[in-house]
């Protein structure tokens, strides 16, 4: 019996309460893993689109803004408890996540895409150039069928807790054997050393991994948007009813809220967003 | 938390499948150094402290990436057979977790046969016993009845280094915590239960060696 209450103490002991500050300056976290959204320099600045988006944002509210690199694999949990107060990290709005946050206006929006080594069976998939998981319709069932017999039996390799690992794991392309990664840096490794058949993620990271490593790296089957992918990219806060909404968090977050989407609006007004897009996407994925 | 936890214990089983075979490897690994280690011959010898010099010295989770992804990189490896194993990280896991345990029972061992009196290993011989008999049926016996409590402690630390196989994709206990928090953004919930299992297979592990070291305890 005394064995067993020795366990029960360790059980209590181990829970621990994290309490955390709230300066007035806005705390955003970035991954600073997911090129070209944002990644790190050598000398580990944080650098990226919206990096830069989010100095501009911050001007526009003209607050004062720390950006903090945060794992994605704890990105929510960390916003929730107040670790920070927003998340610009290629984040797309998904129902899910909406469960458990709120999002701002999308800013941008980008495909999701697979991809291949060069010389795989995968290439030169027969689909359309893109469809919308959102309209439905015979073209978008006969794609799904395609892109389900193409992953069949292939180990697909995603970064975990991401829009991507959902559509996988959805059933929408059947029941496929996908293997998650902290992330998508250690995806593209995997994908070169030939561990990983197939990968899924945002297209434009598969590009830029492409031109900077050399690698023989190629997206295939058509570019993917809606349903499990979300619909778009925005900022990520706290829901104002987390902690009250008559609490002095409650009401922060939900100025934070509206703080944010004027600034979008302002950034896309002026026309701000398309010119960091195009810097670093070559392509204008504004919205 | 209650629906977590079905799901917490099939990971359980990857993570002690990973745990028994790297010490089921680690242990052949560990003796075969260990006595390494006590030959007199200066570069054998050397060879053996040079390998658990650098698998003590580094950290597990470096190895393990040195093993699934440095490895990796290197396209003339991807070429020969071993990229079989090493393709599968069930396995780079495996050989990174039986390398260190091993590093640290090697030590573990030889340390238990340094302390084997030299007058036990006399009365074998006057005995007319052959060293080869003495070295397997009582030199062994005692290191390993020795090095129990050392062991164990041993055992206790690999089954929470296991948790780094989540690293490499694996789906052990934590991946799959780290999985279900990804879906529910639930973290202290999720991991306190992970964390629950830890804590009872130490409790377990602990007891086992605990019984082992009373049922061959000299004094009984």
């Amino acid at each position: 019996m005394n064995k067993f209450k020795t366990f029960g103490l360790g059980i209590l002991i181990s829970f621990f309460l994290s309490v955390s500050s709230n300066a007035d300056t806005i705390r955003i976290a970035t991954e600073g893993a997911y090129p070209p959204w944002n990644s790190k320099t050598e000398e580990g600045k944080l650098v990226g689109f919206e990096v830069e988006l989010a100095n501009f944002l911050c001007i526009y509210m003209k607050r004062d803004c720390v950006i903090v690199e945060q794992d994605w694999d704890g990105m929510i949990p960390a916003l929730r408890l107040r670790k920070y107060d927003a998340i610009m990290a290629g984040m797309s709005i998904t129902e899910e996540r909406k469960k458990v946050m709120t999002f701002s206006q999308g800013y941008a929006t980008e495909p999701a895409t697979l991809a291949v080594m060069k010389g795989s069976s995968l290439e030169g998939m027969d689909t359309p150039q893109s469809i919308n998981l959102e309209l439905g319709g015979s073209d978008v069932k006969k794609a799904l069928k395609t892109i389900t017999g193409a992953l069949a039996g292939k180990t697909v390799c995603t970064q975990t807790g991401t829009i991507h690992q959902n559509f996988l794991e959805s059933g929408d392309v059947g029941s496929v054997n996908v293997r998650t990664y902290k992330t998508q840096d250690d995806v593209n490794l995997d994908l070169a050393s030939g561990r990983c058949d197939v990968a899924l993620a945002a297209k434009a990271s598969f590009i830029e991994y492409a031109e900077k490593s050399g690698k023989a790296v190629v997206t295939v089957g058509p570019n993917l948007a809606g349903g499990a992918f979300g619909g778009g990219v925005g900022v990520g806060l706290r829901k104002a009813d987390q902690f009250g909404e008559d609490s002095s968090f409650g009401k922060r977050d939900a100025q934070l809220l509206k703080d944010f989407n004027d600034a979008i609006d302002i950034a896309r007004k002026t026309g701000k967003i398309s010119e960091l897009a195009i810097k670093w996407f070559k392509d204008d994925v504004s919205m | 938390m209650i629906n977590s936890f079905p799901k917490l214990l099939g990971a359980t089983v990857v993570t002690l499948k990973l745990l028994s075979a790297s010490l089921i490897f680690g242990l052949f690994v560990g003796l075969f150094f260990a006595i390494l280690r006590l030959n007199k011959n200066i570069f054998i010898n050397k060879f053996a402290y040079g390998y658990s010099y650098v698998f003590r010295g580094t950290p597990l989770l470096v190895q393990i990436f040195i093993i699934y992804f440095g490895l990796g990189q290197i396209e003339y490896f991807r070429t020969t057979f071993l990229w079989v194993i090493f393709k599968e990280p069930y396995w780079c896991a495996v050989i990174a977790f039986t390398l260190n345990t091993g590093a640290y029972t090697s030590e573990i061992l030889r340390s238990a046969f340094q302390t084997i009196k030299l007058g036990i290993i006399e009365a074998g011989r006057s005995l007319g016993i052959s060293n080869k008999i003495i070295f397997y049926k009582i030199q062994i016996p005692i290191a390993i009845r020795q090095s129990l409590p050392a062991y164990g402690n041993e055992i206790i630390l690999m089954m929470k280094g296991t948790s780094l196989a989540s690293t490499v994709t694996l789906m052990d206990l934590t991946g799959v915590a780290k999985h279900i928090i990804s879906t529910t953004f639930k973290p202290i919930e999720v991991f306190i239960v992970a964390g629950g299992i830890y804590l009872f297979m130490t409790f377990i592990i602990h007891n086992i060696i605990k019984f082992l070291e009373k049922k061959y305890s000299f004094n009984s």
